[in-house]
C-alpha cells in the first residue's frame, strides 16, 4: 500500500549543507506515529526497527550512545528485562578493558561503535540529519509537514536508483535523497530481507520506515517523556494564564476606571 | 533631574529599626518594588521581566548542567549525550537551557527595538542604554561560548570562524587569536577557557543588570508618550504613576506566562528546531561543514560581517567586515547622541516611524541573509542591508531631528491615560 508514494516529493534543503552542494534532494514525507505533539512511538515498530538494525545495519554501523538496558525503557521498544539480557548477550561481544578480552554484552553495556571506518555512528543520525531549513532557508517544512531526520533516513534507504559508478577505486551508488546524488553505501535493504516474527509486511519500504523510527528513538529516547512534559506544562500554564489574566484585570479595574 | 518623589520604607517595630540602622536592605527592596511606574506602559514594557526571568533560568539550568558536563575535547560531546540519556531530567535541563538562550535573545531584541521606537535611549537615560548595550554584548559572548561547549561540528567550526575574526585585525591579529584560543588552533585549551568564561560572564551580566535597573530607577521609566513623569510633588507624581508592585508585577507575570506557553511548546515538541542539526555530529577538525552558520540570534550581524567583500585601500575585506560587525553595534550605542529630535517617542514622529519600520525589516532581511550561503544576490542584499543599518543611526536619526514635522505630544502621562480611559463623569478624582 505504501508503494503508492505520497505525491509530495519535496524539494527539501537537507541541513543547509545540501543547499550549498546540490540544491535538490528528494525527501519523501513519511507518516510516522510519533509526529506532532500527541504522537507516540509505536513500541512494535521500534522492535521491528531494532531487528532491522541488528540484522542489517549493525554489520557496519554502531550505536555507541545507546545502552542495551534502555531497550527496556517505557516510551521505547519496551522489551522485558530477560529479552534485553538475551538480546545483548546473543548479538554483541564487547571488549572488557578490565580483563582485556571480549565477552558477551550485558544490559549495562552500550552498543558497539561502528565496525567500518567510514560508516558513521547511527545513535544521533535522526537528529544530525534533520533538515530544518527548507524551503528557501525559512525552516517551515519541519513545522508544517513534521519532516526531519527519520524522513531523511527512510528516504536514503529507499532512494537508490540502481545506477552505480566507479570513482577513485570506490563504487558509488546513485541516491535521490543523498546530497550530491552519489552515496558510498551500497543499497542495504531489499524486499523480504528481514523476516518479522509477527508477520508484519517486510517490503523494503516498510523496513526503511521501521528502522528510521527506531533510529529516531535512539537519537531522542526521551521523546515521549518530553512531549508529556510539553503537554502538561502548556496546559498548566494556560490555566495559570487565565487566573493571572483575571487577577490583572481586576487589579487594574479602578485605575482604568472600568468599575 | 530629580527622582520621582514617592513613599519610602519606614521601619515600624523596634526590631525593624535596629536592623534598618545597620543594613537598610528592607528599604532597598521596598523602594525598588513600590517604585512609581508610569501607568500608561503598554505590552512592549514586559520584556525587562522576561529578560530577568531568562537570566535566572539560564543560570539555574546552567549550574545543574555543569554538574554532569565534562569540558574535555574527548569527553564533552559524550557527556552531553550522557545528560540527555542517563541523568534524571537531564534532557529537560539541556533543552530548557538551549532554548532559553533563544528566548533570551528574542526578548532582548524586542526590548532593544522597543527602546529604539520610544526613544528610551535619549537623555536622561543614556547610561541605562549604554549599560543595556554592554549587557547585550555580554549575552552575545556568553551565547557563543556556550554554543562551543557541546563540542559538535558547529561548536568547533563556529569557534574557529569567530576567533578567526580577531585574527583579521592587522598587526596584532594572529597573536590575539592565539591568546584567545590558548594555542594555534581550537583545541582542549580553547574548550576549557570557553567553559570557564561561559560560567563567569552570566554573573557579570547579573551585575550589569543591577546597574541597568538602578540607572532607570534613578531617571524613572520611559513610557509610550515619552513624556516624563511629573515630579514636583508626590501628589503630582501619583497622578502619572502606579506602584510597580502590585500593578506591573501582576501584568508582567501574566505576560511571562503567555510567553512561557510558547516556550514550553517549543521545548516539549520541537526543541531542536532553533538549533543546527550538524551540532549532533561530534567535532571533527578534519571535516569542515559545507556551510557554517551561527545561531539565529547572531545572523543579522554575521550578514553584516560577510557583506564587505571588497578591500578598501590597505584594509582587506575580512578586517573591514569585522569592523562593520562591531561598528553596527557601536552605532546603536551612539543613538542617544545621534538622534537629535526633541521629541522622544516615535509615536509622535511620522517620518521616523517609516525609517524605524524599515530598520525592523532590514534586521529580519539581514537575519535571512546571514543564514544563506554567501552566493548569488546574498552578498549584495547584505551590503544594502548593512548600509541602511549604518545610515539609520548615523544619517537618518540626526537629519530627521532637524527636518521632521512632529505631531503634538500630550501635556502629561495622565492626559494620555485619560484619553484612553476617560474619567467617569461623576467620579471624585
Amino acid at each position: 500500500m505504501k508503494k503508492i508514494l505520497l505525491s509530495a516529493v519535496l524539494t527539501f534543503g537537507m541541513a543547509t549543507a545540501a543547499i550549498a552542494e546540490v540544491g535538490e534532494t528528494h525527501i519523501e514525507d513519511f507518516d510516522f506515529s510519533f509526529e506532532g505533539p500527541f504522537g507516540k512511538f509505536d513500541q512494535y515498530q521500534l522492535q521491528r526497527g531494532l531487528q532491522v538494525y541488528t540484522e542489517v545495519c549493525s554489520a557496519c554501523h554502531g550505536l555507541r550512545h545507546v545502552a542495551f538496558r534502555t531497550l527496556g525503557d517505557e516510551g521505547g521498544p519496551h522489551l522485558d528485562a530477560e529479552t534485553v539480557k538475551a538480546y545483548a548477550a546473543s548479538n554483541f561481544d564487547i571488549y572488557d578493558a578490565e580483563y582485556d578480552e571480549d565477552r558477551p554484552a550485558i544490559p549495562s553495556d552500550k552498543f558497539p561503535r561502528s565496525g567500518l571506518e567510514n560508516a558513521p555512528d547511527l545513535s544521533l543520525m535522526a537528529k544530525a540529519r534533520a533538515g530544518f531549513h527548507g524551503p528557501n532557508g525559512l525552516g517551515i517544512n519541519q513545522i508544517v509537514k513534521g519532516m526531519g531526520g527519520p524522513e531523511y533516513i527512510a528516504s536514503i534507504l529507499t532512494g537508490y536508483t540502481g545506477k552505480e559508478k566507479e570513482q577513485a577505486g570506490a563504487t558509488f551508488y546513485e541516491n535521490t535523497a543523498f546530497p550530491g546524488g552519489w552515496i558510498a553505501m551500497s543499497p542495504p535493504l531489499s524486499d523480504e530481507l528481514v523476516e518479522f516474527a509477527d508477520g508484519h509486511s517486510n517490503d523494503s519500504h516498510h523496513l526503511a520506515q521501521d528502522v528510521a523510527a527506531f533510529l529516531m528513538w535512539t537519537a531522542e529516547p526521551k521523546m515521549m517523556a518530553r512531549q508529556r512534559v510539553g503537554l502538561i506544562s502548556v496546559g498548566m500554564l494556560m490555566l495559570l494564564g487565565v487566573l493571572l489574566y483575571l487577577s490583572n484585570k481586576k487589579l487594574w479595574r479602578d485605575i482604568k476606571r472600568k468599575s | 533631574m530629580a527622582g520621582i518623589p514617592h513613599d519610602h520604607y519606614k521601619p515600624k517595630t523596634g526590631m525593624q529599626k535596629w536592623f534598618h540602622e545597620r543594613l537598610p536592605i528592607a528599604s532597598l527592596i521596598y523602594d525598588t518594588m513600590t517604585f512609581p511606574t508610569p501607568k500608561n506602559l503598554n505590552w512592549m514594557w514586559i520584556w525587562g521581566i522576561i529578560l530577568t526571568f531568562c537570566l535566572g533560568l539560564q543560570i539555574i539550568t546552567g549550574i545543574i548542567l555543569v554538574m554532569h558536563y565534562t569540558p574535555h575535547v574527548d569527553l564533552a560531546f559524550d557527556s552531553v549525550e550522557h545528560i540527555m540519556r542517563d541523568v534524571n531530567g537531564g534532557w529537560a535541563f539541556r533543552y530548557l537551557h538551549a532554548n532559553g538562550a533563544s528566548l533570551f535573545f528574542i526578548a532582548v531584541y524586542a526590548h532593544i527595538f522597543r527602546g529604539l521606537y520610544y526613544g528610551s535611549y535619549k537623555a536622561p537615560r543614556e547610561i541605562t542604554w549604554i549599560l543595556g548595550m554592554l549587557i547585550y554584548l555580554m549575552m552575545m559572548a556568553t551565547g557563543f561560548l556556550g554554543y562551543v561547549l557541546p563540542w559538535g561540528q558547529m561548536s568547533f567550526w563556529g569557534a574557529t570562524v569567530i576567533t578567526g575574526l580577531f585574527g583579521a585585525i592587522p598587526g596584532v591579529g594572529s597573536i590575539l587569536q592565539e591568546w584567545l584560543l590558548g594555542g594555534p588552533a581550537v583545541d582542549n585549551a580553547t574548550l576549557n577557557r570557553f567553559f570557564s568564561l561561559h560560567y563567569l560572564l552570566p554573573f557579570v551580566i547579573v551585575g550589569l543588570v543591577a546597574l541597568h535597573i538602578w540607572a532607570f530607577h534613578t531617571t524613572g521609566n520611559n513610557n509610550p508618550t515619552g513624556v516624563e513623569v511629573r515630579r514636583k510633588s508626590k501628589a503630582e507624581a501619583k497622578k502619572d504613576t502606579v506602584p510597580f508592585y502590585p500593578y506591573y508585577v501582576m501584568k508582567d507575570l501574566f505576560a511571562l506566562v503567555m510567553i512561557l506557553i510558547v516556550f514550553m511548546a517549543i521545548v516539549g515538541f520541537m526543541p531542536n528546531y532553533l538549533g543546527h542539526p550538524d551540532n549532533y555530529i561530534p567535532a571533527n577538525p578534519l571535516s569542515t561543514p559545507a556551510h557554517i552558520v551561527p545561531e539565529w540570534y547572531y545572523l543579522p550581524f554575521y550578514a553584516i560581517l560577510r557583506a564587505i567583500t571588497f578591500d578598501v585601500l590597505f584594509l582587506d575585506a575580512k578586517f573591514l567586515g569585522v569592523l562593520a560587525m562591531f561598528g553596527s553595534i557601536a552605532v546603536m550605542a551612539l543613538a542617544p547622541w545621534t538622534d537629535t529630535s526633541p521629541v522622544r517617542s516615535g509615536r509622535y514622529r511620522p517620518t521616523f516611524k517609516i525609517a524605524f519600520w524599515i530598520l525592523g525589516f532590514d534586521f529580519m532581511l539581514l537575519m535571512w541573509c546571514g543564514a544563506q550561503p554567501a552566493e548569488g544576490l546574498v552578498p549584495l542584499v547584505s551590503l544594502i542591508g548593512a548600509v541602511y543599518w549604518f545610515a539609520y543611526f548615523l544619517v537618518i536619526l540626526p537629519i530627521l531631528g532637524w527636518t521632521e514635522k512632529t505631531l503634538p505630544i500630550p501635556e502629561t502621562i495622565e492626559a494620555d491615560f485619560d484619553a484612553h480611559y476617560p474619567p467617569k463623569p461623576n467620579a471624585t478624582k
